[in-house]
């Protein structure tokens, strides 16, 4: 593979999550002021002392903007993980099981998706106490259900193949199938729903963190911010808007790379589809 | 007289896109040449990717899956076909040129009642009137012989048989009065019992209308029935091109020499037959409620090998089910080595699983397209015999070796080999288990007849060195001729006849495995007259 078969939208999508990588790994070194200092007065416009200005009570925008990747990201990104690993698991179990289990595991997941996702949450997260870990796991247990979908579908067309057939006459466990001979045929799609799932669980963070149930402050995160900024739009300060711009680019980059990524697993060893 | 069609230097290319290399233009067809007569016939023959699917569709103007007509010149009638405008070229589609595709159940529209699509052409070219057509649609389901043939066009797709449905839309090409009709492997995707009616129903149609066709096959057998020339084809360029008399009894090039003889594997019959390893005894077999195998015994030898032949329907790959453990029996039982099999695949004991080995049709989906050769070869060594990393290379390397294959392929994926490689590879996974059986479900039936043929030898070979059993499905009788021992004629789920080959094959017959034999196409031309002449003799006597 040369640098030069990479098409150009993959080289952008990649500088896009490269950038927010790099703020989020070495956000101490990179931030000019610290998270939740305050530093100016409130909302002093971009460029002159701070780069981006500063937020509603006198923050470094900048400094919150780079803080924020760190929280947003991660976040996003254990939830989705873990909604992955939860759902391909359960669903490719139900693939190949068949019978009872697959009854219960998708009746199960239907009853979830029949909740609206964002009701249930603000429900359970009203409840539980508000820390980070509890987050993660709401959020991945309630996109896990979109990738059950998803899995359970893509595993049931495979399990019927005749290498699947093959490995059964063998005599191999349930495990072997699942992880051996049907994952790496099913990953080309769920890589491709991996991207898109990841810049859902952004939104999702920061829709959660609008409302005040997400990220606590003074943590910062990009979702929050614009939460925090928001009564400036009404007085034309863009505050709100960079947060807002920031989670819109990372989605975006995301899915850049993602349709390259998929695009490649494809064409390589002649897979399926 | 004067020329129908004339193809000259004909090429055709597509682009392909090697993995991490440049995109690059190869040439699918390549310099072909050949002129038509009105009223001729002409066979295109070869193997699959010979080209000739694509010399077939371009005397239609018409390049399947990105492939470009990129020189040459195509004349219908003294008319350049490749000049005309879409526009042109649709007046010509149909109308003057038409097509017959190899999968009829795939190319009819399964919401549509059969005649509304067969006369759908010519209405909309303007030919006939719908009254018109439709006349003359049940004249030519007549003439290709379709049962009730004044209401044969208001049945579905799905109403009709495979055959049936492929004389439908022999006559949906024929309907507006080509001049040119384009078959494509017409018979290829029928049992053999069936084919000799459709082909006999194609030669009849075209006599009678006095169209000219490409008949585009595989089967030397066949074509030498219907064209009065035939075209070899290999790799995109022409071998040989002549009449077909004279291809089949004095081909000249080494190539066509080879497809006239290609049958070359063959096995001497084992004589004694009373060491059974397998017993199937009494077997009934269901899905849900439509019963596939009923009452079914047979046994195979040990060391040898036992064909079972049935046409599609017949139950034969169900039975390699039952035996396999995947489909428990609803009645009978299946003995190994005089005991009783477990009849469910998850009651069996690894070691029963080891000894029972399957070949599948189709290489292609029978292997993990994510797992290396190594892999795919690699995993029962592991699984049965426990070995491990550097024990386990030198194993792959030795069976790669066995089944005549490079060792380097064990780096490869699947898609990266040919059909026949892909095949063996199959047999090599089988071989690492060091079964005592093999079951063979026509494994060379989706491979071009050279390929096949050394499938066929290295499946000989290998029963000679390791004392394998094989339990062979097929519909094929040449290769039951070339390879079993003992054999067994199905028919819709029952045994016709079981026994030693040397009885099985020989009269006295029973009606059904008289028809199978007599169906299966000779390599001489007129073969297919005479066999329609003492059928018709014998249903006058009966």
């Amino acid at each position: 593979m040369t640098a030069r078969g990479i098409p150009v939208g993959a080289w952008i999508g990649l500088a896009g999550v490269g950038l927010a990588l790099v703020c989020a790994a070495f956000a101490p070194w990179l931030a000019p002021y610290g998270e939740s200092e305050i530093v100016g007065d409130i909302w002093q416009p971009v460029g002159g002392d701070f780069v981006l200005g500063t937020d509603n009570i006198g923050r470094d925008l900048l400094s919150r903007m780079i803080y924020g990747a760190r929280t947003t990201i991660f976040v996003a990104m254990a939830a989705t993980l873990l909604s992955f690993s939860l759902g391909t698991l359960l669903s490719f179990t139900a693939a190949v099981l068949r019978g009872w289990p697959d009854q219960a595991l998708s009746r199960l997941n239907d009853l979830m998706m029949s909740i609206p996702t964002l009701i249930f949450a603000l429900v359970v997260l009203a409840v539980l106490p508000q820390e980070m870990w509890i987050l993660i796991l709401v959020m991945a247990v309630l996109d896990s259900t979109r990738v059950f979908r998803l899995g359970r579908a893509v595993a049931v067309d495979i399990a019927v193949m005749d290498f699947v057939e093959a490995a059964r006459l063998r005599g191999e466990g349930t495990v072997w199938i699942i992880f051996r001979e049907i994952l790496p045929n099913a990953l080309t799609p769920l890589l491709a729903e991996f991207g898109l799932r990841f810049a859902f669980s952004i939104l999702f963070l920061s829709t959660l963190s609008f409302l005040g149930l997400g990220i606590q402050p003074p943590a910062a995160d990009w979702g929050g911010m614009v939460r925090d900024n928001k009564d400036g739009i009404i007085f034309g300060i863009p505050a709100a808007l960079i947060p807002g711009a920031a989670i819109a680019v990372l989605t975006v980059s995301i899915n850049l790379v993602v349709d390259w990524l998929s695009n490649r697993t494809a064409s390589l060893k002649g897979g399926r589809s | 007289m004067a020329e129908l069609l004339e193809i000259r230097n004909l090429r055709i290319e597509a682009t392909i896109w090697p993995p991490g290399e440049a995109a690059r233009d190869v040439p699918i067809v390549d310099d072909i040449s050949f002129t038509l007569a009105r009223g001729k016939v002409i066979g295109l023959i070869g193997e699959s990717g010979a080209g000739k699917s694509t010399i077939g569709l371009a005397a239609l103007g018409y390049g399947r899956g990105g492939v470009r007509i990129t020189g040459g010149e195509v004349r219908l009638d003294g008319q350049d076909i490749l000049s005309l405008g879409r526009g042109g070229l649709r007046s010509v589609r149909g109308a003057r040129v038409a097509y017959v595709a190899q999968s009829a159940a795939a190319a009819f529209n399964p919401a549509h009642r059969i005649g509304d699509q067969v006369i759908e052409a010519a209405i909309r070219h303007g030919i006939l009137d719908r009254a018109a057509a439709r006349r003359r649609a049940a004249h030519l389901f007549e003439v290709l012989g379709l049962p009730d043939p004044e209401r044969f066009g208001a049945r579905y797709p799905h109403q009709v048989s495979g055959g049936q449905l492929q004389r439908a839309m022999t006559a949906m090409a024929l309907l507006p009065g080509p001049e040119l009709v384009v078959f494509d492997e017409p018979t290829t995707a029928l049992d053999v019992t069936t084919q000799i009616d459709v082909l006999a129903a194609i030669k009849a149609a075209i006599a009678e209308t006095g169209t000219a066709a490409i008949y585009v096959t595989h089967d030397l057998a066949v074509v030498a029935q219907v064209a009065d020339d035939i075209m070899v084809l290999r790799q995109g360029r022409m071998v040989e091109h002549g009449p077909a008399e004279k291809i089949i009894t004095d081909p000249e090039a080494a190539y066509t020499r080879r497809l006239v003889t290609v049958r070359t594997a063959e096995g001497a019959e084992a004589e004694d037959q009373s060491d059974r390893l397998l017993d199937i005894d009494g077997v009934t077999a269901r899905y849900g409620e439509l019963t596939v195998l009923s009452d079914v015994t047979m046994h195979l030898p040990r060391g040898q090998t036992l064909a079972v032949v049935g046409e599609s329907g017949s139950g034969k790959s169900t039975l390699a089910r039952v035996v396999t453990g995947l489909l428990p029996p609803a009645g009978g039982r299946v003995f190994y080595r005089g005991r009783p099999l477990p009849p469910a695949l998850r009651h069996r004991t690894r070691d029963d699983l080891r000894a029972i080995q399957m070949i599948s049709q189709m290489a292609d989906t029978a292997m993990n397209p994510r797992h290396t050769v190594a892999q795919i070869i690699g995993r029962p060594l592991r699984f049965y015999f426990g070995l491990r990393s550097r024990r386990r290379r030198d194993r792959v390397a030795e069976l790669l070796h066995q089944i005549e294959l490079d060792p380097s392929l064990a780096h490869r994926y699947p898609a990266e080999l040919s059909g026949g490689q892909k095949q063996r590879v199959a047999i090599a996974r089988a071989l690492a288990a060091e079964p005592e059986i093999i079951l063979c479900d026509e494994p060379t039936s989706a491979l071009d007849p050279l390929v096949a043929d050394g499938i066929l030898k290295l499946l000989l070979r290998l029963q000679a060195e390791t004392g394998t059993s094989y339990l062979f499905i097929t519909h094929d009788i040449a290769i039951v001729r070339a390879i079993a021992d003992s054999v067994a004629v199905l028919h819709r789920g029952r045994v016709v006849r079981f026994g030693p080959k040397r009885e099985v094959l020989a009269p006295p017959f029973d009606d059904y495995t008289d028809l199978l034999l007599e169906s299966v196409p000779e390599l001489r031309t007129g073969w297919l007259e005479s066999v329609l002449r003492t059928r018709r003799m014998g249903s006058a006597g009966h």
